[in-house]
């Protein structure tokens, strides 16, 4: 077993940058999105399909990011 | 990993493709997200947690020395043994699970140039599953080696003094004072913004895309700019004590330098004290 199909992207959510990186792990594929910099994890989901994964894993992601306040 | 002052704290993911079942090697995955290793993880590694395992579960503090102990028994690591780190995030807990085995004197720790994503990214074997447990050993640990890490007390005084250069290894929206936790977690400090005289300079960016580390050039380039060249003593700090643990061990192992403490009660210590000296904005004073 192997991760397979292995991509990532960056992503510009409401002015934060988020790095998307997908794989399959046999039949299970996996998303983990996180926050460019410093680079923690803000969703990590899996699922039956690549679309389905990484528009869970964005949504998660905008959830959190938009928690985020700007202190200026 | 030619080039790096102790070139034998880093091996590569072919390296640990060849060892992985060597039983004189433990290979050990500390992920930031401690549901990544359940996905797959390098066959025989065994997953420690940063926040249940590699923590005292009253205090905020490390491992006590005999805490530390009993992990490495239970891990069926012996005093000879060597063991590999490697993690998410391109090692961030790895190396601070480095941090506390170089503490309490472990002889032979490394890392995993590249971490678990390289490891992915490579298509490499996974293994689900927790491997078979490894008989109990003996495990003795040294006392704590202090000289690697900084309490308050003595950053106060290294910041009064101007007597260390202190790199803080946040993002630079952190280190502004812009937002008060990384992007998306919640804040843990009252005030944002960094200790004065901190000089920015990102943990990420002693890595390549491929999450291994730089080259020792690249990273005796990327120091040096910002005045930080091994000359005087070196303070690390971040949020929690972890991203500042990779940049520590930039700094010590892969650079060399002498000199070099990771500042582990970090911004969540200092941005909540009364009375603590803030500086917002861009970093004001030049390296001293």
């Amino acid at each position: 077993m192997k991760a397979e199909e292995f991509t990532e992207s960056r992503l510009d959510i409401d002015g934060w940058q988020v790095n998307l990186t997908t794989y399959r792990i046999g039949a299970v594929w996996h998303c983990h999105a996180d926050n460019v910099s410093p680079g923690a994890t803000l969703a990590r989901v899996h699922g039956s399909s690549k679309e389905e994964v990484e528009a869970q894993a964005l949504q998660r992601a905008r959830e959190m990011l938009g928690r985020t306040r700007r202190h200026v | 990993m030619a080039g790096f002052a102790h070139p034998e704290v880093l091996v590569s993911t072919d390296w640990v493709a060849q060892h992985a079942s060597d039983p004189k090697v433990r290979i050990v995955e500390v992920d930031v997200d401690t549901k990544a290793y359940d996905e797959g993880h390098v066959p025989g590694a065994i997953a420690w947690a940063w926040n249940t395992q590699l923590s005292d579960q009253v205090r905020r503090d490390i491992l006590s020395k005999e805490q530390f102990e009993q992990l490495f028994r239970d891990s069926g690591i012996g005093n000879d043994t060597t063991l590999v780190l490697y993690g998410d995030n391109n090692n961030w807990f790895a190396a601070w699970a480095l941090w506390q085995a170089k503490i309490y004197g472990h002889k032979d720790v490394r890392i995993m140039d590249g971490g678990r994503r390289k490891w992915l990214a490579e298509g490499r074997e996974l293994e689900t599953g927790t491997p078979a447990a490894r008989p109990a050993t003996n495990y003795k640990a040294s006392q704590a080696d202090l000289s690697l890490r900084a309490f308050l007390p003595q950053v106060q005084q290294a910041q009064a003094a101007g007597s260390a250069a202190m790199v803080d290894v946040r993002s630079p929206q952190e280190f502004t004072g812009e937002i008060l936790a990384p992007p998306g977690l919640p804040e843990t400090c009252q005030r944002g913004g960094h200790i004065p005289g901190a000089r920015s300079i990102p943990w990420g960016k002693a890595c390549n895309d491929d999450g291994t580390f730089k080259s020792f050039e690249e990273l005796q380039k990327l120091y040096r700019e910002e005045g930080v060249d091994g000359s005087r003593p070196v303070i690390a700090y971040c949020r929690i004590g972890e991203r500042s643990s990779h940049t520590w061990f930039v700094l010590k192992y892969l650079l060399g330098y002498k000199d070099v403490v990771n500042y582990d009660g970090s911004w969540t210590e200092w941005g909540n004290l009364v009375g603590a000296p803030v500086e917002k904005g861009a970093a004001k004073a030049a390296a001293r």
